[in-house]
């Protein structure tokens, strides 16, 4: 079959046609993707969740949002919850002085207030030197790792007179990191005087 | 042309990477580990087949001045078609690949078969050539990710071999990205020449 010929009523019914076609596609496929993308979205964050927190069979509470002074993003605080009693919580922390962009962190605390674990929920750090946030901390080395420390112990870079070692080559993305961590216990903390208020009420 | 070097052409006598060089950003920019590499060639091969396939079926109904436009509507709903499947159904790897994927609609080499190839060819031919292409694609691709996975890294496919220790950090960094190329283009060429 001959081409069309590139007359302006051609172009414009060709041009339409496939456009109709391809928006009725795609609508389509929006619909079907929908609810596995949404599924899918808060399965990370569940699972996040659950791995931060150091009793397992915890129910996770409603989740509260907690705002610190001079920070726009509020911080979350996902109760973990046994017979009514708070047996720890996972806290949504994030901060803006990393190397590329914001740092998510969801990290875990037991009934005692250590650090139970913790996981990158996002991160833009350079492959291979800031990325290595993920697992650093997470070390068996006393001085690198955070697990098993609360709020006592000094959450900055040993270079800036803290208690951790920062990962080689990426002290920025470090200190980013361990604000992360020290905001998470201060909103932490905020969140357990607001719920001893409302006990008291 | 036989129907299988259509096919193969794709893959070593005009691999889009090594010998034609088209589709480097994706290429420079995916290929830290050797399954980032393969998820973009995967992802890349799929849409540069459905878009040979439609552009070369639908290329009589679209007058010659409006087929650009034409083309990179196809092209990009392919793209979204792909990009909402992959959050929803494998979101890590979504989630590692990120901006690329919604640029696959600016890789040149798929617009770049849909004119030089699917534009002129019947529909069958079209679906080799997008196979072959994008095999050959995934392939350099693969290969890239693997030697900087191996020496920036020290693991392949996620698998760590040389235990505790780190790699050669600058190859899983962008410089690396350009060495390991230009070394891969430069056997392959050494390749080429002793063999014809």
């Amino acid at each position: 079959m001959a081409k069309l010929e590139s007359s302006l009523k051609n172009m414009i019914l060709s041009l339409s046609i496939i456009s109709l076609i391809s928006s009725s596609l795609l609508a389509g496929i929006y619909t079907v993707t929908k609810e596995p993308i949404a599924t899918a979205q808060s399965k990370k964050q569940q699972d996040a969740i659950k791995d931060v927190l150091p009793n397992k069979n915890a129910k996770v509470g409603q989740p509260v949002e907690i705002k610190l002074e001079g920070r726009e993003k509020p911080f979350i605080i996902y109760p973990a919850k046994e017979n009514g009693e708070l047996v720890g919580a996972a806290i949504q922390t994030y901060s803006t002085e990393g190397y590329a962009g914001t740092i998510e962190i969801m990290v875990g605390v037991d009934d005692k207030g250590n650090i139970s674990n913790y996981t990158v929920l996002s991160s833009a750090e350079t492959p291979g030197l800031g990325s290595k946030i993920d697992q650093w901390f997470k070390s068996t080395k006393a001085n690198q790792t955070i697990i098993g420390k609360n709020s006592t112990v000094n959450f900055t870079v040993s270079k800036d007179g803290g208690d951790i070692d920062a990962i080689t080559a990426s002290t920025i993305s470090s200190r980013a990191f361990l604000s992360s961590i020290r905001d998470a216990f201060q909103a932490y903390k905020t969140y357990q005087e607001q719920e001893k208020t409302n006990s008291h009420e | 042309m036989s129907k299988l070097s259509i096919l193969s052409k794709g893959i070593i006598k005009e691999n889009p990477i090594f010998v034609l060089l088209v589709g480097m950003c994706p290429t420079l920019g995916t290929t830290t580990s050797a399954i980032n590499g393969l998820g973009m060639g995967l992802s890349t091969a799929f849409v540069l087949i459905c878009s040979n396939i439609v552009i070369s079926a639908i290329k009589s109904y679209i007058p010659d001045k409006v087929r650009i436009p034409a083309f990179i509507v196809v092209i990009a709903s392919f793209v979204t078609i792909l990009q909402l499947s992959m959050q929803a159904y494998v979101p890590a790897l979504y989630a590692s690949l990120g901006i690329f994927i919604p640029l696959i609609v600016v890789n040149c080499i798929i617009l770049a078969r849909a004119e030089a190839y699917a534009n002129k060819n019947t529909v069958f031919d079209s679906m080799l050539d997008g196979i072959g292409m994008g095999l050959g694609f995934t392939l350099a691709l693969t290969i890239l990710g693997s030697v900087r996975e191996i020496l920036g890294a020290g693991s392949i496919f996620n698998y760590k071999f040389i235990g505790d220790h780190d790699g050669i950090l600058i190859f899983v960094l962008a410089p690396g990205a350009f060495i390991a190329l230009g070394y891969l283009i430069a056997i392959i060429n050494k390749l080429k020449t002793s063999k014809a």
